[in-house]
């Protein structure tokens, strides 16, 4: 009981280490990356005893930066809510990764050890739920810094994060239709197998269209770049405009623990999760015949890796579509949402039901 | 010890009883139909605390289809209360009485 | 750990909804609700119905009080709304719901009473809960939807009007 106790709380903190480490190393990578695609040289100055290593200690300066400012709250906006609203929008959305899975169960000291917090029996509608709950925190902190600007971009950031939640639970219905699970776990199980004997059988072979409605309007929901409506740094500035220092920091945190969060997403439902191909349990089995013996730890090691570098594959590319793309205008915004994903989404319900039912 | 399904009863029971007195207390629309919601959700407990102790999935179905037709029901409640703030300026009911005999 | 956890979230749940009926300002009143809401969510979860208890946060936390939030900050009510509740109306209001409670128990009394039985897993199986939604209950779903598009359509009739025309 006790030593049950002890396992997830020892889980809860190395998921929550992982997670603020990865987001803290993104910022970096989107100061580099931007940098490199301005053909600047980006963030090189901080050092720690004169070791500069690309300027890889930049996120901790910056991070001392937000911490040492003056703590500053409008004296019109409403204190408890205007502190409510970044911790809200930082929670939801770190509570989230307690669902994913990093790997699979490992035997240690007699006991079996998944690789995952918490395996809930509905996770992904907990994902969606956890998500739609992290609106709060933007429309309660345009409304709490009285502000009309604030309120505009709250405003807007809540009509957009629904609309493109309505997108993001229809594309996974097909996924659910072909991976006949809600558990997470039980997702990634499923892609372990083989399509025509030799490809993976992974989400994004099995729903290509659920896929790319799912990828663009994650990306919509983290509210970066070509959908930063309720930021609008050039035009209104956003929700965030009467935060400073740490709350600011905050939201702009949560900005980066959405993109790591969509890519642990799309990574579990579509490229299967912590699945390496063609490794088994006992080690590599090709296609091609042949085969590679890994024992048990160097199986789950590589398990784990691979779940790691599909990660960090997404938040690249993530950051490379912040860097590239501009500003969608608010109305092709709604219009992206509702005309053309939401009626992909559907069309690929269907005909993943067609093919369910032609089998 | 999971605590029984009376238990879940009897707090379903209070909540209606708190969303009737909101409703009657509370002198706006917004918060009167919000205080519908509160009404609404007490039937949805109710309905899975007799799903559980009878051991029967039937309840949770109808709490799905309660929870649809609440989602229904609110945007068109709400916008018709919008379109009521537009002509009015103001959601008191005090303030719209114009039916009144 | 069970009564531990029901406990707090009954508490949360009629505690907020108190709360609501205490405070004047629109917007905390819906907050207030959303709390609430959670917490049933979490209830729901302990009645063994993971699946309502998902929807449950997603809809009427996650998307109707949004709406409600979102109505509210258009109106820009800030402020308090002034009270103006009569004494006897009140009286009146609380003792009707006295009454209405003592109904609802006596109506429920069988289950308050009884033993709480046959609590086998009830349907916590999303599954299960999918092939009844298909099979027994298909016309009452095939009318949701139905009643859904009505109410998309009413809304835009309703609210998409341009002010003068």
């Amino acid at each position: 009981m006790l030593a049950d106790v002890l396992i997830v709380l020892v889980k809860v903190v190395l998921t929550l280490i992982w997670t603020l480490l990865l987001a803290l190393f993104l910022t970096w990578v989107e100061r580099k990356e931007s940098a490199v695609l301005q053909d600047r040289i980006g963030a090189n100055r901080a050092s720690v005893f004169g070791l500069r290593v690309f300027g890889l200690f930049q996120p901790f300066a910056d991070a001392i930066k937000m911490l040492f400012k003056e703590d500053f709250a409008p004296s019109f906006s409403q204190r408890f809510l205007h502190w409510l609203a970044p911790a809200m929008s930082f929670f939801f959305v770190a509570v989230t990764m307690v669902a994913v899975p990093f790997g699979d169960a490992v035997r240690l000291f007699g006991r079996r050890i998944p690789l995952q917090v918490v395996d809930l029996n509905a996770a992904l509608l907990f994902m969606l739920a956890m998500l739609s709950l992290g609106i709060y925190g933007i429309l309660i902190g345009g409304w709490a810094s009285r502000s009309r600007f604030a309120l505009i971009g709250s405003l807007r950031g809540a009509a957009q994060l629904i609309s493109y939640e309505v997108a993001l639970g229809i594309s996974l219905v097909g996924l659910i239709m072909v991976f006949p699970s809600l558990r997470l776990s039980k997702i990634v199980e499923f892609q372990g197998g083989m399509l025509f004997g030799f490809l993976p059988k992974w989400g994004i072979f099995l729903q290509p269209l659920g896929f790319a409605v799912f990828f663009l309007a994650g990306l919509a929901e983290t509210k970066r770049t070509p959908f930063d409506m309720p930021e609008g740094e050039s035009e209104i500035i956003g929700f965030y405009t009467e935060y400073g220092g740490l709350k600011f920091g905050l939201f702009m945190f949560t900005d980066f623990l959405e993109v790591i969060l969509l890519s642990a997403l799309a990574t579990t439902l579509f490229f299967g999760g912590w699945q390496v191909p063609w490794l088994g349990a006992g080690g590599f089995v090709f296609p091609w015949g042949g085969n590679l013996k890994f024992a048990p730890w160097a199986v789950t090691v590589l398990q784990v890796l691979s779940f790691n570098l599909k990660v960090f594959f997404f938040c690249w590319l993530q950051i490379l579509f912040r860097w590239t793309y501009p500003r969608f205008r608010y109305d092709q915004v709604m219009d992206f949402g509702w005309k053309v994903l939401v009626p992909l989404g559907v069309v690929n319900i269907l005909a993943t039901g067609l093919i369910l039912a032609a089998r | 010890m999971i605590p029984p399904p009376a238990a879940f009863f009897i707090l379903a029971a209070v909540l209606f009883v708190l969303g009737v007195l909101a409703f009657f207390v509370k002198k706006d629309l917004l918060t009167q139909f919000m205080a519908v919601e509160v009404m609404l959700n007490a039937g949805n407990l109710a309905f899975l605390a007799l799903a559980k102790s009878l051991g029967k999935a039937e309840g949770q179905v109808i709490v799905l289809f309660v929870i649809t037709v609440a989602a229904a029901e609110a945007v068109i409640g709400l916008a018709i209360i919008v379109l009521i703030f537009r002509q009015r300026k103001t959601v008191q009911t005090d303030e719209l009485k114009d039916l009144k005999g | 750990m069970a009564w531990a956890v029901f406990l707090i979230l009954s508490f949360l749940c009629i505690g907020s909804v108190a709360a609501m009926i205490l405070s004047r300002n629109q917007a905390h009143n819906a907050l207030f609700l959303v709390l609430s809401f959670s917490s049933l969510g979490g209830l729901f979860g302990l009645l063994d119905a993971p699946f309502a208890a998902a929807v449950q946060v997603l809809v009427y936390a996650g998307a109707i009080m949004v709406l409600f939030l979102f109505a509210i900050m258009m109106f820009n009510l800030r402020g308090e709304l002034p009270v103006r509740v009569k004494k006897t109306r009140l009286a009146f209001t609380v003792g009707l719901g006295t009454i209405l409670l003592a109904e609802l128990l006596l109506a429920g009394r069988k289950l308050v009473l009884g033993s709480p039985g046959a609590a086998s897993a009830a349907g916590g199986d999303t599954a299960r809960l999918g092939h009844f939604l298909f099979s027994d209950y298909l016309y009452a779903f095939e009318i949701t939807s139905l009643l859904i598009l009505a109410a998309l359509v009413g809304a835009l009739a309703l609210a998409g009007k341009r002010e003068g025309s």
